[in-house]
């Protein structure tokens, strides 16, 4: 603040911090969250939300992915007519029924998961991919719902499963609800892998608590986008457990690769030609490359 | 203020310690105060009844990690007989926070896998509070295995406070251990039933918890978070945990209720610890009558059942139907 504006009663002080351009229209520049450079919005969408300056991976709808992965108008929304329900009538600082509703008017989604049935490189799988603006992409009984609804399709079809992974974990305002669709999107998936159809888990970031300690952990190949976070718990609530400083990189992709949990790193721009080329070879295809 | 008893309990604890001091007085006198010592005892059972009878959602949640309340073992030693810990992963090393084994329920033999904390703080740090590591999920579903492959029915006893968030944990795959968890029980082709005794916490508890039937002790809990983990993020304190537990409805009689769980056992008077025998007992007749109906039932009927038990789990609206 410079000495003049200190000077100023504050009443007609005007709020002029850099970041807050009132004369650009909103949404025509982006700034990367890796490097702080100011990106021109359609050049970034050009590059499926990846910096060009620094190949930071930003985060993105769940439609928005779905339709670069899936061939155009291949997608038929599965388990669309699911919409999320208040059973215990759960009140914290708000209500959850209130949460829900301006959740579902800040995305246009009904709750965090859409899964699709499509094509991809002309041949057929489900794609499944987390909304995390929706309550933080948090696992309660629709999003477990529609996997499952996904997984069916997958078995009765016999073709391959591709799950997008960005969520907090769990829905606390679902309580155990919320827990048991761990146990619930695991079971389908145990189902497939005893019939031998495919499920590949894409981790992008963030991938924590329960959704990843059930179906984003259980991929025939799991799969991670550079420098996601990735874990069980999180590194606040670690920190305060141990009371040690985390290693660098600590719950990143990069470390999960390391430690044997993620088998590689795939490029957001690669990920379409990865994935039909991996499918291709576990379903006996054709190469797609 | 009586050490050992919980905050609600302290009327109980009170009249208790004035009747073993008559019991001490009436050992050295002559005088008769059987009568005097009846009539507190009885006061007693009322007063817990009535104390009993009315617990919130979160006195519920400190009696389910009550200092005092049974474990595990405490059960493992008297329900079972020829109880023969295993231990270790095979891959990494073995975590007593985990217990298992195979040992015979009324002469058959049986898998038994429970969390265990324990009494004293030695006890606690080797035990690690019972927060299991990957290596205790991974031995568990190694025993799982071995009671598949040797057709023995898994029983399975919860009670942790979830699994432990460290750093070699998550580098050795936390989320992994439990999600593997999670699948192979949902196929494993021999009866899992699964006990709440104390604290559900979570998918810590959540990785030996997937069964044919889950029963839970009328004082234990089930959540996805703990109260207090729950208030701190939503009401951004840990003091409105009770506030959180009741929102929640972890209780045993809620879960029940919401048809998330099968069966609630009762507990005595004053909850399990106030008499472990007897809780054993009870405990013991549930187990017994729920394995005699799961194991008459075929191994293809158990999973098909399983499954759909599985899949039934969630409330929400279908508009197309």
């Amino acid at each position: 603040m410079s000495w003049l504006e200190k000077l100023m009663p504050s009443r007609i002080k005007t709020d002029t911090k850099p970041s807050d351009k009132r004369n650009v229209p909103e949404g025509l520049w982006t700034k990367c969250d890796g490097c702080s450079a100011v990106l021109f919005r359609s050049d970034l969408e050009r590059n499926l939300d990846v910096c060009p300056k620094c190949d930071h991976h930003m985060r993105i709808g769940a439609r928005r992915r779905l339709g670069w992965f899936l061939d155009p108008d291949s997608g038929v929304e599965l388990g669309a007519s699911i919409e999320p329900e208040d059973i215990l009538k759960f009140r914290d600082s708000k209500k959850y029924r209130d949460r829900l509703t301006q959740a579902q008017r800040a995305t246009g989604e009904k709750d965090a998961l859409i899964v699709m049935k499509g094509t991809v490189k002309g041949n057929p799988l489900v794609a499944a991919a987390f909304e995390f603006k929706f309550m933080g992409g948090s696992m309660g009984s629709v999003v477990g719902e529609r996997f499952i609804r996904g997984a069916e399709v997958s078995l009765r079809d016999n073709i391959p499963m591709v799950c997008f992974s960005a969520s907090g974990g769990a829905r606390m305002q679902e309580a155990l609800f919320s827990l048991m669709q761990m146990a619930k999107t695991s079971a389908a998936l145990a189902k497939m892998s005893k019939r031998g159809i495919p499920f590949i888990s894409v981790m992008t970031d963030p991938t924590m608590g329960g959704v990843s300690a059930s179906f984003a952990m259980l991929g025939d190949l799991n799969l991670a986008e550079p420098k996601a976070l990735i874990g069980f718990a999180g590194p606040r609530v670690i920190q305060q457990t141990v009371r040690e400083t985390l290693p660098d990189g600590f719950q990143r992709s990069e470390f999960l690769v390391e430690h044997g949990a993620v088998d590689m790193i795939v490029d957001r721009r690669d990920m379409r030609d990865k994935v039909a080329s991996i499918l291709a070879m576990l379903t006996k295809k054709p190469t797609t490359n | 203020m009586h050490l050992n008893f919980l905050e609600f309990e302290q009327p109980i604890a009170e009249l208790e310690a004035k009747i073993e001091e008559l019991r001490y007085v009436g050992n050295d006198t002559e005088i008769n105060i059987s009568d005097e010592i009846q009539r507190l005892e009885s006061k007693s059972k009322n007063l817990t009844k009535q104390i009993f009878s009315s617990l919130s959602a979160g006195q519920i949640s400190q009696l389910a990690r009550h200092p005092r309340r049974p474990y595990t073992q405490d059960y493992i030693d008297r329900i079972f007989t020829d109880f023969e810990e295993m231990h270790g992963d095979r891959a990494f090393g073995d975590d007593p926070a985990i217990v298992g084994g195979i040992a015979r329920l009324n002469g058959d033999p049986v898998m038994i896998i429970g969390h265990q904390k324990g009494r004293d703080t030695k006890e606690n740090v080797r035990r690690n509070w019972g927060m299991p590591r990957p290596e205790g999920y991974r031995k568990a579903l190694r025993l799982m295995q071995l009671a598949e492959r040797f057709k023995m029915p898994v029983l399975t006893f919860i009670d942790t406070a979830g699994a432990y968030p460290g750093i070699g944990a998550e580098e050795r795959g936390q989320s992994e251990a439990i999600a593997r968890n999670l699948l192979v029980m949902a196929g494993l082709k021999v009866p899992i039933l699964c006990t709440v005794i104390g604290e559900g916490g979570s998918g810590g508890a959540l990785a030996i918890g997937v069964g044919d039937r889950v029963m839970m002790l009328q004082y234990s809990t089930y959540s996805v978070i703990s109260p207090e983990g729950c208030a701190s993020i939503l009401w951004k304190s840990a003091e409105y945990a009770s506030t959180a537990a009741d929102a929640m409805g972890i209780t045993a009689d809620r879960l029940k209720q919401l048809g998330l769980i099968d069966q609630v056992i009762e507990e005595p008077l004053g909850s399990a610890y106030r008499d472990v025998d007897g809780m054993a007992t009870r405990l013991k007749d549930a187990l017994t009558e729920n394995l005699d109906l799961l194991t008459a039932m075929s191994v293809d009927k158990l999973l098909d059942a399983r499954y759909d038990r599985l899949m039934g789990f969630g409330r929400y609206k279908d508009l197309a139907v």
